[in-house]
């Protein structure tokens, strides 16, 4: 930001509020559920070769569940369970959750479900979201099945916004088809950050998660990690930032012939 | 049981009532069915297969008199008669019979026991006036057992032992009027010692002593018998422990029999129905009659069977396992619904019967003041049913741990509501992976470092560079569990070039003796 001078003072001043909080509205956080609420449907597609689709799931569907801010009446601790969906495919391809390696909040809170279809899977997955006993549903499914098409994924939507339960989808070695998904990702893994003890060992797990399509978000893209219990996203690019205020500029271009 | 503390000696005031039914297997056969009866004058055996062939396992008077005893093989008796006729013997039938028998006895008293595999104990305490004195009660219960006509010796005394060992070996219907232990020992001094209930071996031990009768055992003295059976710690095997039991000096626990009716439900119906609509009706009556029968028992089902009766006779039954105990008709109906879809209705259905063979107590419970909180969505039980009815058993399962190194056996899946079995705590510098892959999968090493990690290799046909590495972490076979030949497993963390993190392993060490070069396994996707 340069300095300006004294009497384009507000009029700037006003443009670059209006910009930066236009800007910060529009991009995609960590920590967003506290004013957003939460990511009720997400796709993530991912490769069958890495465990990084199932690791950021989880990483943001915890930061979600950990910022969102609890009612009045709501425990203080929530101890629901977990529903994971696998389709048999998925399963054979990327392996079924193991329990010492899941998060420690999550270790005696997954149930599993391992279905033999698509449809079975798709079932399953809408029951999940009709339940209110569960913290948040994460589904796997291989491939471009004929059965998840727009109407499928558009019923998950809906399903997911009237009981307010979240759907994290993972769409492993599938096409970017028609989806009704509210933020669709791409992930990959990145270089873990430095182990404390041994420089050589691999240390926490990051991600480059590219959010390619989203309802309400501007595209963008982040390594993201977790440190403790915190989800951090940092800018992968540069230019990143530029495509954002692109994004952002159609307000700005509305503002600027009423200023002059 | 009543036991006098140390010093002081109250009167005897319990009354057990003991039936001895010798002969109950081959009554119970002979009662199977009507033709059976035919059988009353020939010599019939009833036999079990063992490893040495057949084996009497019970006889019937007219094989008695040709000389057939239990025990005897099969063949063995043959040469002493060869007529014989055999039938199969059905000890689990008889002990089920045998609990029938003793829910059947509680006419006589409050509590009644089994007392395997041929006898029945029942409290009679404070009854017999009811029957006219025991002499009358004793009368009633032989005319009873007469009329299901089944061989019968049964006795009353202060004690269970000491009844067992009247209906057993005494006259029958005897009765110890006595309260005190010395009027037992007084009836019973004649008794030979097997009337003790002691395992044969100590029967043939003590008459190899010349103790044959009860009464010898308290002539030589307490002190020798303590000495000579001073190891034995069980009651069959310790002529004392049997001796004090029957004299009421110790508490003998018994196990009492306790019936349970299964809640049912059941429609018969005036016109048969052969279409799905009303099936569907009288499902949900019969629900909801089942929602009030287990309301009223303060019970949740957890396993239901559905019962259809045909007009031409066919049976089908439909079976439901409920992961939670429930009571709600609706959700049982729903269920259901996915169950009766190829159903055959042939001529039509003339009766429906739904039962709870598995209830559980749940408790009658205040609704959730705020009626939209109950409405809103459904409960954790009622989706694992749903999720269960529609994809089959075992696909909803839940991970616990499990006492084991190997990872792949660290890990079992359970039903989703079942509680968690205990376990060890999971040591912190142990990493683990995320997922973990159904069958570990070989990798090919293309360039390995001295120190023993591959610093290249394929997977699914993609080289990976191996950039960081763990390790290694040495999980050594269950020695107790697995063949001598098992390799020990050397566990490597890893992360390739592009910053994938696996779980890799290799199987066994160069010259551990135990087979070739060993080979390389990814096992696990690390986050």
């Amino acid at each position: 930001m340069s300095q300006p001078d004294l009497s384009s003072l507000p009029t700037t001043a006003f443009e670059d509020v209006a910009t930066l909080s236009a800007r910060r509205s529009a991009r995609w956080r960590p920590g967003l559920a506290v004013q957003q609420g939460k990511a009720l449907h997400s796709e993530i597609f991912v490769s069958s070769r890495e465990g990084a689709g199932a690791g950021a799931a989880l990483a943001l569907a915890l930061d979600d569940w950990r910022n969102t801010p609890r009612g009045e009446g709501q425990e203080a601790e929530d101890r629901r369970s977990v529903l994971w969906v696998q389709t048999r495919d998925a399963a054979r391809l990327g392996g079924r959750p193991y329990r010492a390696g899941l998060p420690k909040d999550l270790q005696a809170r997954v149930i599993h479900v391992l279905a033999e279809k698509a449809e079975d899977a798709l079932f399953a997955m809408e029951e999940g979201l009709r339940c209110r006993e569960l913290a948040f549903v994460i589904g796997e499914m291989s491939g471009n099945p004929k059965a998840l098409d727009f109407t499928a994924s558009r019923r998950l939507t809906l399903t997911a916004q009237k009981h307010g339960v979240p759907l994290f989808l993972l769409r492993v070695d599938a096409g970017r088809d028609l989806s009704s998904a509210r933020m669709r990702w791409e992930v990959t893994s990145a270089p873990s950050s430095t182990a404390e003890w041994n420089a050589q060992a691999p240390g926490e797990p990051a991600w480059k998660a590219e959010l390619f399509r989203a309802c309400s978000h501007a595209p963008g893209e982040w390594v993201l990690a977790e440190t403790g219990t915190r989800l951090t996203a940092s800018k992968a690019r540069e230019d990143a930032d530029r495509a954002v205020a692109n994004w952002t500029a159609g307000l700005q271009h509305r503002r600027t012939p009423r200023r002059a | 049981m009543n036991a006098p503390a140390a010093g002081l000696s109250p009167p005897q005031t319990r009354r057990i009532l003991s039936i001895w039914l010798p002969a109950m297997a081959m009554d119970r056969w002979r009662q199977g069915a009507s033709e059976r009866r035919e059988f009353d004058d020939k010599p019939l055996v009833l036999i079990a297969d063992t490893a040495h062939g057949p084996r009497i396992e019970a006889v019937g008077r007219a094989g008695a008199a040709a000389g057939a005893r239990v025990g005897m093989m099969l063949a063995d008796a043959r040469t002493l008669c060869p007529q014989i006729v055999t039938a199969p013997y059905d000890p689990a039938g008889d002990l089920a019979f045998l609990e029938k028998l003793a829910v059947w006895a509680q006419r006589w008293g409050p509590w009644s026991a089994m007392d395997a595999p041929d006898g029945l104990l029942v409290d009679v305490t404070a009854v017999p006036h009811l029957f006219g004195g025991e002499e009358g009660l004793v009368a009633d219960v032989a005319q009873a057992f007469a009329k299901r006509e089944l061989t019968m010796r049964c006795a009353i005394a202060p004690t269970a032992g000491a009844a067992w060992a009247l209906s057993h070996h005494a006259a029958p219907g005897s009765i110890i009027g006595g309260r005190g232990d010395e009027d037992i020992m007084r009836a019973l001094s004649g008794l030979p010692v097997a009337a003790l209930r002691l395992d044969q071996d100590v029967v043939t031990v003590l008459r190899r002593l010349g103790l044959k009768q009860l009464g010898e055992l308290t002539t030589i003295g307490r002190d020798a018998i303590q000495r000579r059976f001073r190891n034995r710690k069980s009651p069959a095997a310790n002529p004392l422990i049997r001796l004090d039991q029957l004299l009421g000096r110790v508490p003998e626990p018994l196990l009492p029999v306790v019936p349970q009716q299964m809640p049912l439900v059941q429609r018969r119906l005036l016109e048969p129905i052969r279409h799905r609509q009303l099936l569907d009706q009288v499902v949900a009556d019969l629900a909801e009659d089942m929602a009030r029968e287990l309301e009223g028992r303060g019970e949740g089902a957890r396993r239901l069977e559905l019962g259809l009766w045909r007009v031409d006779g066919e049976v089908t039954v439909r079976r439901l396992e409920l992961a939670a105990a429930t009571r709600e008709a609706a959700h049982i109906v729903r269920l259901f619904a996915a169950k009766l879809d190829d159903i055959d209705a042939g001529f039509g259905i003339e009766m429906l019967r739904l039962r709870a063979s598995w209830a559980e107590p749940l408790a009658l419970e205040q609704g959730d003041i705020e009626a939209a909180a109950e409405n809103h969505g459904i409960a954790l039980s009622a989706l694992v049913d749903r999720l269960t009815v529609r994809l089959g058993e075992g696909a909803v399962s839940r991970p616990v741990p499990f006492a084991s190194h190997i990872p792949e056996r660290a890990q079992r899946w359970h039903p989703p509501l079942e509680p968690e079995p205990v376990s060890q705590g999971q040591l912190a510098f142990h990493k683990r992976p995320l997922k973990l892959l159904d069958r570990a999968e070989k990798i090919a090493v293309l360039y390995a470092t001295p120190d023993g990690y591959p610093q290249r290799f394929r997977w699914r046909g993609e080289v990976h560079e191996v950039t960081r590495v763990e390790g290694p972490e040495r999980i050594a076979p269950e020695w107790w569990r697995e063949r001598g030949a098992t390799r020990l497993r050397d566990y490597y963390r890893i992360e390739d070039q592009r910053g994938r993190r696996y779980w890799i392993y290799r199987l066994g060490i160069v010259g551990d003796g135990r087979g070739g070069a060993p080979d390389w396994y990814l096992q696990g996707l690390c986050a």
